[in-house]
């Protein structure tokens, strides 16, 4: 019974907030990143659309969907309006304290499962946060970027591309047929490039451009990306 | 003697007092000492470090001075077991501070929080003060003015310029109160810091710890050898100090800091 508004609200949801996309490109071997140490090599780029919306009306055009959780790990989120930005700072703060008490901090696998943990407690209350999420980071220890694709029912999967929303059906595609684990940043920007332009192309919402941040060895940054470009529609 | 009144906690004798609170801050009289200087534009936090015995590993033993928040830092002189969980409450409070309002805390924010902790198990049954004083430093967000407090047992809390808790504490403090002036810069108040902790720390620069939080900085816990380096300083200054002054009446004055007459509880730290 519970379940059924949930998807309701997810079902609209997805309709009417925004989509993210995300992937990884880890180097192989991981090794081969220390002999060779470019900043753009091991890296996750996530991208988040900049529309707050609210049924057909944009009530925003610069919507940042995204939290750094700590230096290393980037979580960009949809879903229900009001739930989004709730969970996001909960979790921020939760992996902000275990910094703070243990000196050290989470890495991107072990926030993944607290993520997952806590979505899926909630799930299981009166009141479950209907929230999609990605979680891009880079792992000092393992010397690997990692993208976790997390969503409302608390499913966990650790995955080289995503998306989430509307934007899966563009997205997957593009990415299954051009990511490989040894694109390097430029080529990763050609295909985020595709994806948003085949966004604008096909998708019939207007979703005011992407916000675009990477996350490497040196923490998360976000990157200028142009969104005026007139994309044709055959 | 005290015999009734000073079981059950909340109870007052009938002179008023509350023995198990005055036993507390007895607790903090027998921990290490620990010192605070506030500078012009730093906050500088000193302690005396217990020496480790052979087989320790000091790497990973636990420091008395704590990080609250990126901006807080917190220092203690008392029962290391009690301070472990005031800092781990005070820490909850300034990360749910900053879920709540979106801003860090504020120094006094978080003083009054861990006062208000201390208070609390003061007047209820069942529990025990903590035996811990500490000296809470750091700077206020988008704030260049240093702040340090301290609090006590009792849930009191305080502002100072310069203080010392802990064993010792009122030499120290009477130290301070001789030798700190106001603007004194980074190297100034690291120097006041590690003088005054060399009154009653004997075994000099190994059993010392110095922080240092400037405005929009990361704390900056300062290495062994650079804590040398002051001693030895400050050592040489000393001696130099003393041989001007026997020949005949000194010429004295040429420190930067008034410093105390030679060979007055300095002991064995030359």
């Amino acid at each position: 019974m519970l379940a059924l508004p949930c998807l309701c609200c997810q079902a609209q949801g997805r309709a009417r907030q925004l989509w993210g996309v995300a992937f990884t490109t880890p180097t192989y071997p991981p090794a081969s990143s220390l002999i060779h140490p470019s900043p753009w090599k091991d890296f996750t780029i996530v991208a988040a659309s900049k529309a707050a919306m609210r049924g057909a009306t944009i009530l925003k055009a610069s919507d940042d969907k995204t939290r750094s959780l700590n230096t290393h790990t980037l979580m960009a989120f949809s879903g229900e309006a009001g739930d989004t930005v709730q969970f996001a700072e909960y979790i921020q703060a939760n992996v902000q304290l275990y910094s703070m008490r243990n000196g050290m901090e989470l890495s991107p696998s072990a926030t993944a499962n607290f993520v997952r943990g806590e979505l899926a407690q909630a799930l299981r209350s009166r009141r479950p946060y209907t929230v999609n999420l990605l979680l891009g980071g880079y792992d000092k220890i393992e010397n690997k970027p990692t993208l976790y694709w997390i969503d409302y029912l608390a499913s966990l999967a650790p995955v080289p591309y995503a998306a989430h929303g509307y934007a899966q059906y563009y997205c997957l595609s593009l990415l299954d047929k051009h990511h490989h684990p040894n694109i390097d940043y430029d080529q990763g920007m050609k295909i985020l490039r595709m994806c948003t332009e085949e966004l604008k192309r096909r998708l019939p919402i207007d979703f005011k451009g992407v916000i675009v941040k990477v996350i490497t060895k040196d923490g998360v940054r976000e990157v200028d990306y142009e969104d005026d470009v007139k994309v044709a529609v055959p | 003697m005290a015999s009734g009144y000073d079981r059950a906690l909340s109870v007052f004798s009938p002179d008023g007092h509350v023995f198990q609170v005055e036993y507390a801050l007895e607790a903090v009289k027998r921990g290490t000492c620990a010192v605070g200087v506030k500078g012009k534009d730093i906050v500088v936090l000193g302690c005396e470090k217990r020496s480790a015995m052979k087989l320790q590993d000091t790497r990973i033993t636990p420091s008395k001075i704590c990080l609250v928040d990126t901006h807080v830092a917190l220092a203690f002189a008392g029962l290391n077991a009690d301070a472990r969980i005031l800092v781990d409450k005070a820490r909850l409070e300034a990360q749910s501070h900053r879920l709540t309002v979106e801003d860090p805390v504020s120094i006094e924010y978080i003083t009054k929080y861990v006062a208000g902790v201390q208070q609390r198990y003061t007047q209820s049954g069942g529990v025990r003060p903590f035996g811990i004083s500490t000296l809470i430093v750091g700077f206020d967000p988008n704030d260049k003015t240093p702040r340090l407090y301290q609090t006590e047992p009792s849930g009191i809390y305080s502002a100072w310029k310069a203080n010392a808790i802990g064993r010792s504490s009122k030499t120290v403090r009477e130290f301070l109160e001789r030798n700190h002036k106001d603007g004194l810069d980074r190297e100034e108040t690291i120097k006041l810091t590690v003088k005054s902790l060399l009154e009653v720390v004997q075994t000099g620069a190994k059993n010392i710890e110095i922080a240092i939080s400037a405005p929009g900085k990361p704390l900056e816990l300062l290495p062994v050898e650079d804590i040398e380096r002051y001693v030895e300083g400050i050592n040489t200054e000393k001696q130099e100090e003393a041989a001007s002054r026997r020949p005949g009446r000194g010429a004295g004055g040429t420190t930067q800091m008034p410093a105390r007459p030679a060979g007055e509880g300095s002991g064995s730290g030359a």
